[in-house]
């Protein structure tokens, strides 16, 4: 309980989230109709991988149908935007395929008639490289995980990760509004054996979300992987955050694949541009 | 399902495990932190659950610049084998309808790795107890000639909010006078039947108090009295189970509020301290026993970032 400034005693959310009283008595109470709403909620929230040019679904998991030795995911816009500029516009690749998922979050509600471009993870293969533009909520990850990685886990693959965090999520004893954002930070498994490019994370910040639970993942099954993560004040795309990515460039993980940086930053600022003229309100 | 950081799975036949619940305060797990860090427990596993929601960070327990990088996610196991002693450590909170499929698969890995017993330590609502668990019926009001006149040294608990009190007792009359002040204390255990064939007598000779049996329907008058854990996360589910399964459970729990938690879990590790004697017994000087533990390098800003210099 707490007291409001106004003085009425409001019942504060408890930190650390137990209200499964409420919970277990939903399952007792839960009627006939009840779970299947329940089973149809989760059929909807199900991830589904699915072939690019078939539409249909992949019966084995992404890694087992296309093995990779270098496995890059990018999550949150600025990070897609990085590795569609930088990383894949060097080379040919190939879209084998899309996760597609729906939860609260998505602003469709039709979750049959996905179109192609509404597809939230795209995977394209070179080393296969998916990128993920959308939100995957906490009990989808680890579908998400079992879809992509599968159940044997391979140790000969190094993954590597980007994703953005706002930079108030950044624990210092400084006051976060004198941190020069935006800036890298790293968080990497056992095996990696490699340098990062910056500072690894300090204590006590943490990361949630798919990329917790990807790097999760590695780190029990002793894959080598290595988690790239940008605070930035700006959380819709920006070129600025995008360009914070370019020291990964140099590491081992992205080397090779990287060959036209002068090119990548004309696609970058092109990418820009249409995303600016959308998000005008006044056309 | 537990994955051990080495080739094989250690041997914990006959150990104890030491567990939190994800409870009012974190207090079980920020106990739990505690132990690991004074003990210098090592890591030898990870429990891999697709319950819990994932989180990672780096080793919580950094004392220095060489071991401040190693990767921790959201369920490990350390373990002190000298003490014989096995601690499970909960990093996050439970995704939702996953909490029962967790106690599920953490009792049957108990069960396998051939523990003896458990111990869980919990918290449960401070605001939630009933007049028992208060015991706020020693009111020390006494009527001088003229006027009532107040003890220094009194615990109020919002008379208004309280039940009529218990056949035998009145308010506003307790003429005797108590020589000293007695005070409810806010720690309780819990033994499953097979746990308490074994440890009742050491229990008993602590003087610790038993979780008292509330409504199971608060609002009911006439429903069934059964134990009651409000806020207390996954403890009743998992000493529901172990009672049915025959486990060896402990449950050592707090009544706690919000707030700045530390001191509760200060005072929830010398509680079972005064059982399984971890650390040598406490003197009676009450400022060593904060000092003993040793505060994880994680538990830095707890609450929050610095300040701009500009707010002042």
């Amino acid at each position: 309980m707490a007291a409001t400034f106004f003085g009425e005693v409001v019942k504060a959310p408890c930190r650390a989230g137990t209200e499964d009283e409420e919970e277990e008595e939903e399952g007792r109470r839960e009627t006939p109709e009840d779970r299947e709403v329940r089973l149809q909620l989760a059929r909807k929230r199900e991830v589904r991988l699915l072939r690019r040019q078939t539409k249909t679904s992949l019966e084995v998991s992404l890694l087992e149908k296309y093995p990779c030795s270098k496995f890059i995911i990018a999550i949150g816009n600025n990070a897609v935007a990085f590795l569609s500029s930088f990383v894949m516009n060097s080379g040919v690749w190939e879209e084998v395929g899309c996760a597609k998922l729906w939860n609260e979050w998505c602003r469709t509600t039709d979750t049959t008639h996905l179109s192609s471009t509404e597809a939230f993870c795209v995977f394209y293969h070179l080393k296969s490289n998916p990128s993920c533009s959308c939100y995957v909520a906490e009990d989808q990850q680890y579908q998400w995980l079992e879809k992509v990685f599968g159940s044997c886990p391979r140790k000969n693959m190094q993954i590597t990760i980007l994703t953005c965090r706002h930079v108030t999520d950044y624990k210092t004893s400084e006051s976060t509004g004198s941190l020069p954002s935006p800036f890298l930070r790293a968080l990497k498994t056992q095996n990696f054996k490699d340098s990062a490019c910056c500072p690894l994370l300090e204590q006590p910040n943490i990361v949630h979300d798919l990329p917790a639970a990807v790097l999760s993942y590695c780190q029990v099954w002793k894959i080598p992987a290595i988690l790239y993560l940008c605070y930035t004040d700006v959380m819709k795309l920006d070129l600025i955050t995008v360009e914070a990515f370019k020291p990964i460039l140099s590491t081992r993980s992205l080397k090779g694949l990287v060959k036209n940086i002068p090119q990548s930053t004309e696609i970058l600022k092109k990418l820009m541009t249409t995303n600016e003229i959308q998000s005008n309100i006044y056309t | 399902m537990f994955v051990p950081c080495g080739e094989s799975a250690p041997d914990l036949a006959g150990f104890t495990l030491l567990m939190p619940a994800v409870s009012v305060g974190n207090v079980g797990q920020l106990a739990m932190d505690l132990i690991i860090s004074t003990l210098n427990m090592s890591k030898i596993g990870y429990f891999y659950t697709d319950c819990l929601v994932p989180m990672v960070g780096n080793n919580p327990y950094a004392t220095t610049e060489g071991n401040s990088t190693e990767l921790s996610i959201n369920a490990e196991v350390y373990s002190l084998p000298s003490r014989k002693l096995v601690a499970l450590q909960l990093r996050s909170i439970f995704i939702k309808y996953k909490s029962k499929p967790f106690c599920e698969k953490l009792l049957s890995w108990v069960k396998s790795s051939g523990c003896a017993r458990v111990i869980v330590l919990s918290s449960s609502h401070s605001y939630q107890r009933n007049d028992l668990q208060l015991r706020s019926f020693y009111l020390f009001i006494f009527e001088t000639e003229s006027c009532p006149v107040t003890q220094a040294g009194v615990q109020w608990h919002g008379l208004s909010s309280l039940q009529p009190p218990p056949p035998g007792f009145k308010r506003f009359s307790c003429l005797s006078l108590l020589s000293s002040w007695d005070y409810s204390t806010p720690f309780r255990y819990l033994l499953t039947p097979s746990m308490q064939k074994s440890v009742q007598n050491k229990i008993k000779s602590l003087n610790w108090e038993e979780m008292e049996k509330s409504r199971c329907i608060p609002e009911i008058d006439d429903s069934e009295f059964c134990i009651r854990i409000p806020g207390g996360g996954i403890t009743k589910t998992l000493y529901d189970e172990s009672c049915s399964k025959e486990i060896q459970m402990a449950v050592l729990l707090k009544f706690v509020s919000e707030g700045d938690n530390i001191p509760d879990a200060l005072g929830l590790v010398e509680y079972l301290n005064e059982w399984l004697q971890i650390l040598k017994p406490l003197s009676d000087d009450p400022t060593v026993s904060a000092s003993r533990w040793k505060i994880p390098s994680s538990w830095r800003l707890l609450f929050g970032s610095g300040l701009p210099p500009a707010l002042f």
